[in-house]
């Protein structure tokens, strides 16, 4: 019987089975931030265990929360700070060169296929991108993660999503996730693998696969996981090109990790995205979607652009075609948070921030941000935020506020409209 | 082990986010016993009044998916400092559900025609649940109606409660 790309990954880094359903899988990357990670390193010390399973495996970024807002926030910054120093932890993002953690890792060439990857952050799926097993996890499992180097799961369902058909113009990986979600709810994937399929995502760069990773989770999904192929070793060959002697090989290596043909799903979908419109969210879960034309004419009040879901390179440049030569609404508050320095430098570099500046954004350092209401950019009570985020808990972004979420050309477009409006529809 | 059971607070909706059990504004704090004022702030659910409502429970039951959304244990947490260490509902994300676990609590999954039944006839009244952990069962009662419900817990769930959470038993054996 053939295997899906997460079951090759369990038998590859398997080390125990203490019991029938339960696998405990050997750790390639265990990733940290400054709001999950102190809280495990505090408890670590507690109990007299503050080791580390090895350093090289453990990166670490300060991303949520910078520069620090409060007192609180600087000492979670320096408890993690200490940490890496006092451990060797080479591999160590602080302010001037640190970024929103699901971009910043991949753009350092930290995940590779057939990894497996966790981390404190429930958006951890995002690395699935790579061909990688990447599952958020609590501050316990980070713990142990940290001292042993393992992490316990269930034996992975898979459901396989066939995304087929042509994407229309102005239509995105985050209109289809938007699409896929509102399709099977935020419960539709819980304690599943997803694995994306089809000739769409064979055409798709790897930052449009990590926006479409990246939201698996609110699906319920453990990881969302893509086949690795060319697009991938394309990506990785700066860092890999000392390992393998041509990217042919490099992909032979990695097709290590596709899925079997014969492979057992619990379930397939297909998705055709012919027909899919831009979509944006109603409501305070992201399954509550309607097309962006059905919503049109809602006013909002800020529009924010970034996110570890839509604040890459790509991400920017889609909004800036859209904004180019325009300002934005007076009553709209625009803020972009470029999600790493090197987006950030390539954006300036191309002219692209300066777009963003002279529409009337305000342009801000790679953080986490207002995107969990934690600094830059939170909403007052009643107020309506344009989002490239990932979440429209209520409350995520701040007591009483709304967020739609929508794809980056959405958004800017109600930047430019002051209402939720259609970004094709917008440039004619 | 923890000690489960008390009185019930009754949840009805499906789909209660980690942003609503504990807001992200929180996260910034270390301590656990910080978060304890701040449990359920965010919510959206008619009529609830986290202060009012929460007063002496220490159990809840509610619908689907349990905990969806950030993978914060502070969850878990902000439950623990409140005095519930059990929540019984049709289903959990996958890890709200282990965190739960990890730290030595209960996330207990019933059939969706039981949860039913327990809205139903308990959850306009004082209700109390006890847990018989050996024998897998909890047993609701508000004076006038008692019902035992039995349910499943893998042997990995019940060693971590069992053994006060994760750290301790993975550190020992790898």
């Amino acid at each position: 019987m053939g295997k899906t790309i997460a079951e090759k990954i369990f038998d590859a880094h398997e080390v125990d089975r203490p019991f029938p359903d339960v696998r405990v899988l050997r750790l390639d990357r265990v990733l940290c931030h400054e709001i999950t990670t102190p809280t495990a390193i505090d408890d670590l010390i507690r109990r007299g265990k503050d080791r580390v399973f090895d350093p090289e495996k453990i990166k670490a970024v300060i991303d949520h929360v910078s520069p620090a807002k409060d007192e609180k926030t600087a000492l979670q910054g320096k408890i993690l700070r200490d940490w890496v120093r006092r451990h060797g932890i080479k591999d160590f993002f602080d302010i001037g060169s640190n970024g929103v953690c699901h971009a910043l890792f991949p753009e350092k060439g930290f995940i590779r296929p057939g990894f497996t990857v966790i981390m404190g952050d429930s958006h951890t799926c995002t690395h699935g991108a790579f061909g990688a097993f990447a599952a958020g996890v609590g501050t316990t499992d980070l713990e142990v993660g940290i001292l042993k180097g393992v992490c316990a799961f269930r034996s992975p369902k898979t459901i396989r999503i066939n995304v087929v058909g042509r994407l229309p113009a102005g239509v995105f990986a985050k209109d289809m996730i938007l699409g896929i979600i509102g399709k099977i709810g935020v419960n539709g994937a819980t304690d599943r693998v997803i694995e994306f399929h089809g000739p769409v995502i064979s055409a798709m760069s790897m930052e449009s696969r990590m926006t479409l990773c990246n939201m698996a989770v609110e699906a319920g999904a453990t990881s969302g996981i893509c086949q690795p192929d060319e697009t991938t070793v394309e990506y990785l060959w700066p860092f890999i090109k000392g390992e393998f002697s041509s990217k042919k090989k490099a992909l032979e290596a990695f097709l290590k990790w596709k899925s079997d043909p014969d492979a057992s799903y619990e379930k397939v979908i297909d998705f055709d995205v012919s027909n899919l419109e831009p979509l944006v969210t109603f409501g305070y879960k992201p399954d509550q979607v309607k097309p962006v034309r059905e919503m049109e004419g809602t006013k909002v009040d800020q529009v924010y652009i970034g996110s570890c879901t839509n604040g890459r390179y790509e991400d920017l440049e889609v909004a800036a075609a859209v904004l180019k030569g325009k300002k934005i609404h007076p009553h709209v508050r625009g803020v972009l948070a470029p999600a790493t320095p090197e987006v950030y430098r390539k954006a300036l570099e191309a002219g692209i921030l300066k777009i963003f500046l002279d529409a009337g954004f305000c342009v801000t350092n790679p953080t986490c941000g207002a995107c969990l209401g934690m600094s830059n950019g939170v909403l007052a009570p009643g107020e309506v935020c344009a989002s490239t985020t990932n979440r429209n808990f209520n409350g995520r972004m701040g007591k009483g506020g709304m967020i739609h979420l929508m794809s980056p050309a959405t958004a800017a477009a109600t930047a430019v409209a002051g209402v939720i409006t259609n970004s094709p529809l917008y440039a004619r | 082990m923890k000690p489960f059971g008390g009185n019930v607070l009754f949840l009805d909706r499906s789909d209660i986010n980690t942003d609503e059990i504990i807001p992200a504004k929180y996260l910034t704090e270390i301590s656990k016993e910080a978060l304890k004022p701040h449990l359920l702030e965010d919510l959206k659910l008619e009529g609830f009044d986290p202060i009012r409502d929460l007063k002496g429970k220490t159990a809840i039951v509610t619908r689907k998916n349990f905990g969806c959304g950030s993978s914060r244990e502070h969850a878990p947490w902000a439950l623990e400092v409140n005095g519930i260490h059990i929540v019984v509902a049709e289903n959990f994300a996958r890890i709200f559900r282990q965190n739960m676990f990890n730290c030595g609590m209960l996330a207990i999954e019933l059939p969706s025609e039981t949860i039913d039944e327990l809205f139903r006839i308990f959850s306009k009244s004082e209700t109390h649940v006890e847990v018989d952990f050996p024998n897998d069962r909890l047993t609701f009662s508000n004076g006038k109606t008692k019902k035992t419900y039995s349910y499943h817990l893998s042997p990995f769930d019940k060693t971590l409660v069992e053994a006060g959470g994760w750290v301790e038993y993975a550190d020992a054996k790898y």
